[in-house]
Protein backbone atom coordinates (compact mmCIF):
# COMPACT_ATOMS: atom_id res chain seq x y z
CA UNK A 1 0.00 0.00 0.00
CA UNK A 2 1.36 3.51 -1.05
CA UNK A 3 1.70 5.77 2.44
CA UNK A 4 0.95 9.01 2.37
CA UNK A 5 3.65 11.56 2.05
CA UNK A 6 5.03 12.44 5.50
CA UNK A 7 4.17 16.05 5.30
CA UNK A 8 4.31 16.06 9.06
CA UNK A 9 7.64 15.00 9.25
CA UNK A 10 8.87 17.81 6.91
CA UNK A 11 6.91 20.34 9.01
CA UNK A 12 8.74 19.06 12.32
CA UNK A 13 12.33 18.66 10.75
CA UNK A 14 13.04 20.69 8.22
CA UNK A 15 13.25 24.04 10.22
CA UNK A 16 15.88 22.67 12.58
CA UNK A 17 17.55 20.92 9.92
CA UNK A 18 17.87 24.00 7.59
CA UNK A 19 18.71 26.44 9.71
CA UNK A 20 21.36 24.35 11.07
CA UNK A 21 22.69 23.01 7.50
CA UNK A 22 22.70 27.05 6.03
CA UNK A 23 24.57 28.71 9.08
CA UNK A 24 26.42 26.19 10.57
CA UNK A 25 27.46 22.60 8.55
CA UNK A 26 27.43 24.41 5.32
CA UNK A 27 30.03 27.33 6.81
CA UNK A 28 32.43 24.56 8.23
CA UNK A 29 32.27 22.76 4.67
CA UNK A 30 33.00 25.73 2.45
CA UNK A 31 35.44 27.62 4.96
CA UNK A 32 37.39 24.04 4.57
CA UNK A 33 36.78 24.76 0.76
CA UNK A 34 38.18 28.13 1.13
CA UNK A 35 41.49 27.23 2.59
CA UNK A 36 42.68 25.95 -1.20
CA UNK A 37 41.35 29.28 -2.59
CA UNK A 38 43.58 32.64 -2.79
CA UNK A 39 42.15 36.05 -3.51
CA UNK A 40 44.22 37.96 -6.05
CA UNK A 41 44.24 41.86 -5.13
CA UNK A 42 41.44 42.77 -7.26
CA UNK A 43 39.79 40.62 -5.43
CA UNK A 44 39.25 37.53 -7.87
CA UNK A 45 39.24 33.99 -5.99
CA UNK A 46 41.15 30.80 -7.40
CA UNK A 47 42.10 27.22 -6.74
CA UNK A 48 45.49 27.25 -4.87
CA UNK A 49 45.80 23.78 -4.35
CA UNK A 50 48.01 23.59 -0.67
CA UNK A 51 49.76 26.53 -1.38
CA UNK A 52 47.86 28.53 1.49
CA UNK A 53 49.13 25.43 4.20
CA UNK A 54 52.49 25.45 2.42
CA UNK A 55 52.68 29.13 3.44
CA UNK A 56 51.31 28.81 6.94
CA UNK A 57 53.95 25.70 7.69
CA UNK A 58 56.63 26.72 5.86
CA UNK A 59 56.59 30.56 5.49
CA UNK A 60 59.02 31.56 8.38
CA UNK A 61 57.21 34.09 9.47
CA UNK A 62 53.71 32.69 9.59
CA UNK A 63 55.40 29.10 10.81
CA UNK A 64 56.81 30.85 13.78
CA UNK A 65 53.07 32.26 14.62
CA UNK A 66 51.48 29.45 14.16
CA UNK A 67 53.30 27.17 16.18
CA UNK A 68 53.84 29.53 18.72
CA UNK A 69 49.95 30.17 18.90
CA UNK A 70 49.78 26.34 18.65
CA UNK A 71 51.95 25.78 21.39
CA UNK A 72 50.69 27.98 23.92
CA UNK A 73 46.96 26.61 23.20
CA UNK A 74 48.24 23.50 24.37
CA UNK A 75 49.96 24.84 27.60
CA UNK A 76 46.74 26.96 27.81
CA UNK A 77 44.98 23.01 27.89
CA UNK A 78 47.60 21.01 29.53
CA UNK A 79 47.21 23.76 32.62
CA UNK A 80 42.97 23.64 32.54
CA UNK A 81 43.83 19.67 32.84
CA UNK A 82 46.45 19.78 35.92
CA UNK A 83 44.28 22.31 37.77
CA UNK A 84 40.53 22.25 36.98
CA UNK A 85 40.84 18.15 37.40
CA UNK A 86 41.83 17.90 40.80
CA UNK A 87 40.13 20.68 42.15
CA UNK A 88 36.76 19.49 40.35
CA UNK A 89 37.23 16.31 41.92
CA UNK A 90 38.04 17.53 45.35
CA UNK A 91 35.20 19.83 45.61
CA UNK A 92 33.01 17.33 44.11
CA UNK A 93 34.17 14.90 46.62
CA UNK A 94 33.28 17.18 49.56
CA UNK A 95 30.04 18.10 48.34
CA UNK A 96 28.78 14.86 48.13
CA UNK A 97 29.71 13.56 51.28
CA UNK A 98 26.84 11.79 53.01
CA UNK A 99 25.09 14.30 55.72
CA UNK A 100 26.69 17.54 54.47
CA UNK A 101 24.54 20.93 55.42
CA UNK A 102 24.36 23.58 52.66
CA UNK A 103 25.75 21.27 50.32
CA UNK A 104 23.03 23.09 47.77
CA UNK A 105 24.49 26.57 48.61
CA UNK A 106 27.64 25.84 48.18
CA UNK A 107 27.43 24.40 45.19
CA UNK A 108 24.96 27.29 43.48
CA UNK A 109 27.85 29.41 44.88
CA UNK A 110 30.81 28.04 43.15
CA UNK A 111 29.00 27.60 39.65
CA UNK A 112 27.97 31.11 39.44
CA UNK A 113 31.41 32.29 37.97
CA UNK A 114 30.76 29.65 35.16
CA UNK A 115 27.55 31.99 33.86
CA UNK A 116 29.21 35.13 33.79
CA UNK A 117 30.61 36.06 30.38
CA UNK A 118 34.49 35.19 29.88
CA UNK A 119 34.97 39.29 28.64
CA UNK A 120 34.19 40.45 32.23
CA UNK A 121 35.54 38.07 34.10
CA UNK A 122 38.65 39.09 32.28
CA UNK A 123 38.36 42.73 33.02
CA UNK A 124 37.45 42.05 36.88
CA UNK A 125 40.74 40.20 36.97
CA UNK A 126 42.57 42.61 35.23
CA UNK A 127 42.02 44.95 37.74
CA UNK A 128 42.16 42.45 40.67
CA UNK A 129 46.01 41.65 40.02
CA UNK A 130 46.77 45.36 38.55
CA UNK A 131 49.55 46.29 40.47
CA UNK A 132 47.60 49.90 40.68
CA UNK A 133 45.09 49.04 42.46
CA UNK A 134 47.17 46.63 44.76
CA UNK A 135 44.38 44.53 45.73
CA UNK A 136 45.98 41.22 45.24
CA UNK A 137 49.44 42.81 46.33
CA UNK A 138 48.17 43.70 49.76
CA UNK A 139 46.48 40.48 50.06
CA UNK A 140 49.92 38.79 49.69
CA UNK A 141 51.38 41.06 51.83
CA UNK A 142 49.00 39.98 54.62
CA UNK A 143 50.21 36.90 54.14
CA UNK A 144 53.41 37.42 54.62
CA UNK A 145 53.97 36.40 50.62
CA UNK A 146 54.17 40.46 49.41
CA UNK A 147 57.71 40.02 47.86
CA UNK A 148 56.38 37.59 45.30
CA UNK A 149 53.65 39.60 44.07
CA UNK A 150 54.29 40.59 40.76
CA UNK A 151 52.32 42.15 37.25
CA UNK A 152 51.89 38.87 35.92
CA UNK A 153 49.69 39.48 33.43
CA UNK A 154 52.45 42.23 31.95
CA UNK A 155 55.05 39.55 31.66
CA UNK A 156 55.84 37.63 29.10
CA UNK A 157 56.92 34.56 31.28
CA UNK A 158 53.93 34.48 33.40
CA UNK A 159 50.84 35.91 31.46
CA UNK A 160 49.73 32.68 29.80
CA UNK A 161 49.80 30.99 32.85
CA UNK A 162 47.96 33.72 34.83
CA UNK A 163 45.51 33.82 31.62
CA UNK A 164 44.91 30.00 32.12
CA UNK A 165 44.23 30.00 35.81
CA UNK A 166 41.84 32.63 35.81
CA UNK A 167 40.13 30.78 33.03
CA UNK A 168 39.90 27.57 35.25
CA UNK A 169 39.05 29.50 38.46
CA UNK A 170 35.62 30.54 35.48
CA UNK A 171 34.98 27.36 34.63
CA UNK A 172 35.76 24.83 37.49
CA UNK A 173 31.95 24.62 38.34
CA UNK A 174 31.70 22.39 35.14
CA UNK A 175 34.16 19.49 35.93
CA UNK A 176 32.66 20.10 39.75
CA UNK A 177 29.02 19.67 38.55
CA UNK A 178 29.84 16.71 36.34
CA UNK A 179 31.41 15.00 38.64
CA UNK A 180 29.65 15.53 41.39
CA UNK A 181 26.58 14.16 39.55
CA UNK A 182 28.30 11.18 38.59
CA UNK A 183 29.59 10.53 42.28
CA UNK A 184 25.85 10.65 43.61
CA UNK A 185 24.86 8.15 40.73
CA UNK A 186 27.19 5.21 41.92
CA UNK A 187 25.30 3.06 43.69
CA UNK A 188 24.30 2.86 47.34
CA UNK A 189 24.96 -1.09 47.50
CA UNK A 190 28.31 -0.96 46.23
CA UNK A 191 29.55 1.55 49.03
CA UNK A 192 27.80 -0.42 51.42
CA UNK A 193 29.50 -3.49 50.38
CA UNK A 194 32.77 -2.21 50.53
CA UNK A 195 32.23 -0.38 54.22
CA UNK A 196 30.80 -3.78 55.41
CA UNK A 197 34.04 -5.62 54.12
CA UNK A 198 36.09 -2.41 56.28
CA UNK A 199 37.52 -0.67 53.41
CA UNK A 200 38.33 2.70 54.85
CA UNK A 201 36.32 6.12 53.03
CA UNK A 202 40.34 7.10 51.94
CA UNK A 203 39.92 3.09 50.14
CA UNK A 204 36.42 3.34 48.95
CA UNK A 205 37.17 6.45 47.11
CA UNK A 206 40.42 5.49 45.52
CA UNK A 207 39.84 2.18 44.58
CA UNK A 208 35.61 2.46 43.91
CA UNK A 209 34.61 5.97 43.41
CA UNK A 210 37.62 7.35 41.17
CA UNK A 211 37.35 3.89 38.58
CA UNK A 212 34.00 4.91 38.36
CA UNK A 213 33.47 8.37 37.63
CA UNK A 214 36.88 7.94 34.92
CA UNK A 215 34.33 8.56 32.00
CA UNK A 216 33.39 11.82 33.43
CA UNK A 217 36.59 12.83 33.51
CA UNK A 218 37.01 11.87 29.94
CA UNK A 219 34.20 13.49 29.11
CA UNK A 220 35.41 16.81 30.90
CA UNK A 221 38.82 16.67 29.89
CA UNK A 222 37.33 16.38 26.24
CA UNK A 223 34.74 19.15 26.34
CA UNK A 224 37.83 21.18 28.00
CA UNK A 225 39.84 20.62 24.76
CA UNK A 226 37.51 21.43 22.34
CA UNK A 227 36.73 24.28 24.34
CA UNK A 228 40.15 25.66 25.01
CA UNK A 229 41.16 24.95 21.58
CA UNK A 230 38.53 27.73 20.01
CA UNK A 231 38.56 30.19 22.57
CA UNK A 232 39.34 33.95 22.24
CA UNK A 233 37.22 35.87 24.43
CA UNK A 234 39.81 36.02 27.11
CA UNK A 235 42.76 36.32 25.82
CA UNK A 236 40.96 39.49 23.51
CA UNK A 237 39.49 41.27 26.41
CA UNK A 238 42.74 40.98 28.63
CA UNK A 239 45.62 41.38 25.98
CA UNK A 240 43.99 42.84 23.10
CA UNK A 241 44.18 40.83 19.55
CA UNK A 242 47.77 41.55 19.92
CA UNK A 243 48.10 38.81 22.50
CA UNK A 244 51.18 40.67 24.19
CA UNK A 245 53.89 40.88 25.42
CA UNK A 246 55.26 40.28 22.17
CA UNK A 247 52.47 36.98 21.41
CA UNK A 248 53.36 35.30 24.80
CA UNK A 249 49.57 34.57 24.92
CA UNK A 250 48.40 34.43 21.41
CA UNK A 251 45.78 31.16 20.81
CA UNK A 252 44.45 29.45 18.10
CA UNK A 253 41.52 31.88 18.36
CA UNK A 254 43.31 34.95 18.02
CA UNK A 255 45.58 34.09 16.10
CA UNK A 256 42.98 33.20 13.79
CA UNK A 257 40.96 36.51 14.20
CA UNK A 258 44.17 38.35 13.45
CA UNK A 259 44.67 36.54 10.14
CA UNK A 260 41.34 36.75 8.82
CA UNK A 261 40.96 40.68 10.20
CA UNK A 262 44.25 42.11 9.86
CA UNK A 263 46.87 43.81 12.24
CA UNK A 264 48.66 46.56 12.27
CA UNK A 265 50.30 46.17 8.90
CA UNK A 266 49.29 43.41 7.56
CA UNK A 267 46.15 43.07 5.48
CA UNK A 268 43.31 40.35 6.62
CA UNK A 269 43.05 37.52 4.02
CA UNK A 270 39.61 35.30 4.17
CA UNK A 271 41.42 32.22 2.41
CA UNK A 272 44.28 32.64 4.73
CA UNK A 273 41.82 32.39 7.76
CA UNK A 274 39.97 29.96 6.27
CA UNK A 275 43.45 27.64 6.20
CA UNK A 276 43.88 29.02 9.84
CA UNK A 277 40.06 27.44 10.91
CA UNK A 278 41.06 24.45 8.70
CA UNK A 279 44.15 23.57 11.36
CA UNK A 280 41.85 24.33 14.30
CA UNK A 281 39.55 22.09 12.92
CA UNK A 282 42.04 19.36 12.34
CA UNK A 283 43.25 19.62 15.87
CA UNK A 284 39.77 19.65 17.32
CA UNK A 285 38.62 16.53 15.09
CA UNK A 286 42.13 14.58 15.94
CA UNK A 287 41.00 15.53 20.02
CA UNK A 288 37.38 14.45 19.22
CA UNK A 289 38.57 10.82 17.66
CA UNK A 290 40.92 10.25 20.08
CA UNK A 291 38.47 10.78 23.07
CA UNK A 292 36.03 8.16 21.05
CA UNK A 293 37.72 5.47 19.85
CA UNK A 294 40.67 5.50 22.90
CA UNK A 295 39.75 6.90 25.73
CA UNK A 296 35.84 6.10 25.48
CA UNK A 297 36.18 2.35 24.37
CA UNK A 298 38.29 1.71 26.90
CA UNK A 299 36.76 3.56 29.75
CA UNK A 300 32.69 2.04 28.89
CA UNK A 301 34.26 -1.45 30.82
CA UNK A 302 33.90 0.20 34.13
CA UNK A 303 30.39 1.91 33.69
CA UNK A 304 27.50 0.59 35.63
CA UNK B 1 28.79 5.64 69.38
CA UNK B 2 30.93 6.31 71.50
CA UNK B 3 31.62 9.98 72.45
CA UNK B 4 34.78 10.58 70.84
CA UNK B 5 34.33 9.07 67.99
CA UNK B 6 31.01 11.36 67.49
CA UNK B 7 33.35 14.48 68.21
CA UNK B 8 35.87 13.35 65.87
CA UNK B 9 32.89 12.87 63.48
CA UNK B 10 32.28 16.65 63.93
CA UNK B 11 35.49 17.70 63.73
CA UNK B 12 35.84 16.47 60.42
CA UNK B 13 32.77 17.70 59.27
CA UNK B 14 34.03 21.11 60.38
CA UNK B 15 36.88 20.86 58.14
CA UNK B 16 35.13 19.95 55.34
CA UNK B 17 32.99 22.67 55.76
CA UNK B 18 36.00 25.34 55.90
CA UNK B 19 37.37 23.77 52.89
CA UNK B 20 33.87 24.18 50.82
CA UNK B 21 33.64 28.39 52.55
CA UNK B 22 37.35 28.87 51.74
CA UNK B 23 36.57 27.97 47.88
CA UNK B 24 33.49 29.67 48.16
CA UNK B 25 34.85 32.95 49.44
CA UNK B 26 37.55 32.67 46.25
CA UNK B 27 34.83 31.95 43.66
CA UNK B 28 32.70 35.29 44.63
CA UNK B 29 35.37 37.57 46.04
CA UNK B 30 36.41 39.34 42.70
CA UNK B 31 32.97 39.40 41.59
CA UNK B 32 31.70 41.16 45.21
CA UNK B 33 35.17 43.18 45.33
CA UNK B 34 34.06 45.05 41.79
CA UNK B 35 30.34 45.53 42.75
CA UNK B 36 31.31 47.24 46.02
CA UNK B 37 33.71 49.63 44.56
CA UNK B 38 31.57 50.34 41.89
CA UNK B 39 29.62 52.33 44.76
CA UNK B 40 32.40 54.40 46.31
CA UNK B 41 34.57 57.21 45.60
CA UNK B 42 37.90 57.33 43.42
CA UNK B 43 40.02 57.92 46.74
CA UNK B 44 37.77 54.61 48.56
CA UNK B 45 38.74 52.67 45.86
CA UNK B 46 42.57 52.79 45.78
CA UNK B 47 42.72 53.49 49.63
CA UNK B 48 40.54 51.24 51.45
CA UNK B 49 39.11 48.53 48.35
CA UNK B 50 38.03 45.87 50.93
CA UNK B 51 35.60 48.08 53.12
CA UNK B 52 31.52 48.51 52.01
CA UNK B 53 30.91 51.76 50.68
CA UNK B 54 29.99 53.94 53.62
CA UNK B 55 27.87 57.64 53.62
CA UNK B 56 31.85 59.10 53.21
CA UNK B 57 32.91 57.34 49.86
CA UNK B 58 29.24 56.63 48.47
CA UNK B 59 28.71 57.66 45.36
CA UNK B 60 26.78 57.01 41.67
CA UNK B 61 29.83 59.18 39.51
CA UNK B 62 30.36 55.65 37.99
CA UNK B 63 27.42 54.96 36.63
CA UNK B 64 25.72 58.26 35.99
CA UNK B 65 29.01 58.37 33.32
CA UNK B 66 28.00 55.01 31.95
CA UNK B 67 24.67 55.84 31.42
CA UNK B 68 25.79 59.39 29.42
CA UNK B 69 28.74 58.23 27.84
CA UNK B 70 27.60 55.03 26.49
CA UNK B 71 24.36 53.48 25.02
CA UNK B 72 24.07 50.86 27.51
CA UNK B 73 20.70 50.72 27.99
CA UNK B 74 20.88 50.26 23.76
CA UNK B 75 22.91 47.67 24.11
CA UNK B 76 21.50 45.93 26.76
CA UNK B 77 18.05 45.87 24.57
CA UNK B 78 20.08 44.58 21.62
CA UNK B 79 21.65 41.53 23.66
CA UNK B 80 18.30 41.02 25.24
CA UNK B 81 16.87 40.62 21.50
CA UNK B 82 19.27 38.52 20.20
CA UNK B 83 19.66 36.07 23.27
CA UNK B 84 15.77 35.45 23.31
CA UNK B 85 14.68 35.34 19.95
CA UNK B 86 16.86 32.80 19.11
CA UNK B 87 16.02 31.08 22.24
CA UNK B 88 12.86 31.06 21.66
CA UNK B 89 13.36 29.25 17.92
CA UNK B 90 15.99 27.10 19.27
CA UNK B 91 13.49 25.64 21.84
CA UNK B 92 10.56 25.16 19.77
CA UNK B 93 12.77 23.78 16.49
CA UNK B 94 14.66 21.84 18.55
CA UNK B 95 12.15 20.29 20.44
CA UNK B 96 10.09 19.49 17.21
CA UNK B 97 13.34 18.14 15.21
CA UNK B 98 13.68 15.89 18.63
CA UNK B 99 10.08 14.63 18.89
CA UNK B 100 10.07 13.59 15.18
CA UNK B 101 13.87 11.93 15.56
CA UNK B 102 12.62 10.14 18.30
CA UNK B 103 8.83 9.30 17.09
CA UNK B 104 9.32 8.00 13.81
CA UNK B 105 11.18 5.73 12.02
CA UNK B 106 12.45 6.70 8.53
CA UNK B 107 15.30 6.13 6.32
CA UNK B 108 18.27 8.01 7.10
CA UNK B 109 17.04 9.17 10.66
CA UNK B 110 20.33 7.75 12.66
CA UNK B 111 22.33 9.72 9.76
CA UNK B 112 20.50 12.86 10.59
CA UNK B 113 20.73 12.74 14.04
CA UNK B 114 24.54 12.31 13.96
CA UNK B 115 24.66 15.34 11.31
CA UNK B 116 23.00 17.56 13.43
CA UNK B 117 24.76 15.84 16.81
CA UNK B 118 27.85 16.78 14.88
CA UNK B 119 27.21 20.64 16.01
CA UNK B 120 27.59 19.82 19.72
CA UNK B 121 31.77 18.66 19.08
CA UNK B 122 32.46 21.02 16.39
CA UNK B 123 32.57 24.73 17.14
CA UNK B 124 30.27 27.28 14.88
CA UNK B 125 33.08 29.54 14.88
CA UNK B 126 35.22 27.79 12.98
CA UNK B 127 33.14 28.58 9.70
CA UNK B 128 33.26 32.34 10.59
CA UNK B 129 34.99 32.79 7.43
CA UNK B 130 31.88 31.77 5.04
CA UNK B 131 29.36 32.78 7.85
CA UNK B 132 30.79 36.26 7.12
CA UNK B 133 30.47 35.96 3.30
CA UNK B 134 27.07 34.61 3.87
CA UNK B 135 26.27 37.51 5.83
CA UNK B 136 27.70 39.78 3.76
CA UNK B 137 25.92 38.74 -0.04
CA UNK B 138 22.21 38.47 2.03
CA UNK B 139 23.24 42.36 3.32
CA UNK B 140 22.65 41.46 6.44
CA UNK B 141 26.00 42.27 8.57
CA UNK B 142 25.18 44.66 11.37
CA UNK B 143 21.76 43.15 11.62
CA UNK B 144 20.01 41.89 14.81
CA UNK B 145 18.72 38.89 12.05
CA UNK B 146 22.82 37.68 11.53
CA UNK B 147 23.30 37.16 15.25
CA UNK B 148 19.46 35.27 15.37
CA UNK B 149 20.28 33.28 12.58
CA UNK B 150 23.88 32.28 13.60
CA UNK B 151 22.71 31.98 17.62
CA UNK B 152 19.87 29.38 16.71
CA UNK B 153 22.22 27.40 14.33
CA UNK B 154 24.29 26.98 17.60
CA UNK B 155 21.91 26.10 19.96
CA UNK B 156 20.06 23.45 17.85
CA UNK B 157 22.63 20.45 18.21
CA UNK B 158 22.89 20.35 21.86
CA UNK B 159 18.87 20.92 22.43
CA UNK B 160 17.92 18.47 20.08
CA UNK B 161 19.98 16.01 21.58
CA UNK B 162 19.09 16.36 25.18
CA UNK B 163 15.26 16.89 23.98
CA UNK B 164 15.16 13.47 22.03
CA UNK B 165 16.25 11.60 25.47
CA UNK B 166 13.46 13.41 27.17
CA UNK B 167 10.83 13.01 24.23
CA UNK B 168 12.01 9.37 23.88
CA UNK B 169 10.79 8.69 27.87
CA UNK B 170 7.04 10.03 26.94
CA UNK B 171 5.32 6.58 27.79
CA UNK B 172 3.57 5.04 24.41
CA UNK B 173 0.08 4.01 25.86
CA UNK B 174 -0.36 8.29 25.87
CA UNK B 175 0.63 8.83 22.33
CA UNK B 176 -1.78 5.78 21.29
CA UNK B 177 -4.44 6.91 23.18
CA UNK B 178 -4.46 10.37 21.71
CA UNK B 179 -3.80 8.97 18.05
CA UNK B 180 -7.23 6.75 18.90
CA UNK B 181 -9.06 10.02 19.30
CA UNK B 182 -8.44 10.56 15.70
CA UNK B 183 -6.06 13.62 17.00
CA UNK B 184 -3.61 15.21 14.00
CA UNK B 185 0.45 14.51 14.62
CA UNK B 186 0.48 17.78 14.60
CA UNK B 187 -2.04 18.49 17.48
CA UNK B 188 -0.58 15.62 19.42
CA UNK B 189 3.01 17.41 19.75
CA UNK B 190 1.83 20.77 20.54
CA UNK B 191 -0.96 19.60 22.73
CA UNK B 192 0.83 16.49 25.01
CA UNK B 193 4.31 16.65 24.08
CA UNK B 194 5.31 19.84 24.61
CA UNK B 195 3.66 20.39 28.00
CA UNK B 196 4.91 17.02 29.24
CA UNK B 197 8.52 17.69 28.07
CA UNK B 198 8.51 21.42 29.93
CA UNK B 199 10.50 20.99 32.78
CA UNK B 200 13.04 19.37 30.41
CA UNK B 201 12.74 22.57 27.68
CA UNK B 202 13.32 24.82 30.74
CA UNK B 203 16.99 23.33 31.91
CA UNK B 204 17.74 23.23 27.82
CA UNK B 205 16.79 26.79 28.02
CA UNK B 206 19.31 28.25 30.45
CA UNK B 207 22.49 26.00 28.82
CA UNK B 208 21.20 27.36 25.63
CA UNK B 209 20.83 31.07 26.85
CA UNK B 210 24.31 31.76 28.73
CA UNK B 211 26.89 31.50 25.79
CA UNK B 212 24.28 33.49 23.19
CA UNK B 213 24.39 36.21 26.19
CA UNK B 214 28.07 36.10 26.85
CA UNK B 215 29.12 36.13 23.32
CA UNK B 216 31.67 38.67 22.20
CA UNK B 217 33.63 36.62 19.08
CA UNK B 218 29.99 36.67 16.65
CA UNK B 219 28.91 39.95 17.70
CA UNK B 220 32.39 41.77 17.37
CA UNK B 221 32.18 39.93 13.41
CA UNK B 222 28.59 40.36 12.43
CA UNK B 223 27.24 43.67 14.30
CA UNK B 224 30.15 45.56 15.28
CA UNK B 225 28.00 48.79 14.59
CA UNK B 226 26.44 51.05 17.30
CA UNK B 227 23.16 50.10 16.44
CA UNK B 228 23.93 46.50 16.88
CA UNK B 229 26.19 46.52 19.55
CA UNK B 230 25.80 43.54 22.40
CA UNK B 231 26.52 44.41 26.00
CA UNK B 232 29.43 42.57 25.91
CA UNK B 233 30.89 44.53 22.72
CA UNK B 234 29.75 47.90 24.21
CA UNK B 235 31.38 47.35 28.14
CA UNK B 236 34.31 45.62 25.90
CA UNK B 237 34.69 48.99 24.24
CA UNK B 238 33.94 51.27 26.12
CA UNK B 239 36.96 50.23 29.01
CA UNK B 240 38.98 49.96 26.36
CA UNK B 241 38.21 53.76 26.08
CA UNK B 242 37.74 55.02 29.74
CA UNK B 243 40.22 52.53 31.01
CA UNK B 244 41.79 54.95 33.26
CA UNK B 245 38.46 55.91 34.84
CA UNK B 246 37.99 53.58 37.28
CA UNK B 247 34.44 54.21 39.09
CA UNK B 248 33.31 54.12 35.37
CA UNK B 249 34.77 50.87 34.70
CA UNK B 250 33.74 48.91 37.85
CA UNK B 251 29.86 50.27 37.30
CA UNK B 252 30.34 49.41 33.53
CA UNK B 253 31.50 45.75 34.98
CA UNK B 254 28.47 45.78 37.51
CA UNK B 255 26.19 46.27 35.15
CA UNK B 256 26.90 43.90 32.57
CA UNK B 257 27.11 41.33 35.08
CA UNK B 258 23.79 41.90 36.87
CA UNK B 259 21.15 40.62 34.19
CA UNK B 260 22.76 36.88 34.79
CA UNK B 261 23.11 37.26 39.05
CA UNK B 262 19.04 37.99 38.68
CA UNK B 263 18.48 35.53 36.63
CA UNK B 264 20.85 32.96 38.42
CA UNK B 265 18.94 34.10 41.63
CA UNK B 266 15.76 32.42 39.65
CA UNK B 267 17.10 29.94 37.71
CA UNK B 268 19.95 28.38 39.78
CA UNK B 269 17.99 25.51 41.38
CA UNK B 270 16.67 24.59 37.30
CA UNK B 271 19.72 24.97 36.03
CA UNK B 272 21.71 22.59 38.77
CA UNK B 273 19.37 20.07 38.73
CA UNK B 274 19.42 20.04 35.02
CA UNK B 275 23.25 19.65 35.40
CA UNK B 276 23.57 16.64 38.01
CA UNK B 277 20.39 14.97 36.75
CA UNK B 278 22.69 14.00 34.07
CA UNK B 279 20.90 15.67 31.20
CA UNK B 280 24.27 16.41 29.52
CA UNK B 281 25.93 13.54 29.95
Amino acid sequence: MQRAFPWHLIFFLAPAVIIYTVFSAYPLLDTLRLSFFTDSESGERSFAGLSNFVTLLGNAVWSEAFWNAMWNNTQFFLIHLLVQNPIGLGLAALLSLKGLRGARTYRTLIFLPTLLSVVIIGFIWQLILSPLWGVSENFLYALGLGQYFDAWLGKESSALITLSLISVWQFIGIPMMLIYASLLSIPDELLEAAKVDGASPFRIFWRIKVPLILPTLGLVTILTFVGNFNTFELVYAVKGALAGPDYSTDIMGTFFYRTFFGYQSQLGSATMGATVATMMFLVILTGVMAYFYLVQRRLTRYQL
Amino acid sequence: MTPSFQYQQKARMGLVHLALLGYTLIALFPIVLVIINSFKSRSAIFNDPLSLPDTGSFTLVGYAKVLQESDILLYFGNSLLVTVIPLFLVLLFGAMAAWALSEYRFRGNRLLALFLAMGIMVPIRLGTVSILETMVSLNLVNTHLALILVYTAMGLPLAIFILTEFIGQVPNELKEAARCDGITEIRLFFQIILPLVRPAVATVAVFTMVPMWNDLWFPLILAPGDATKTIQLGVQQFIGQYATDWNSVLAALSLAVLPILVLYVFFSQQLISGLTSGAVK
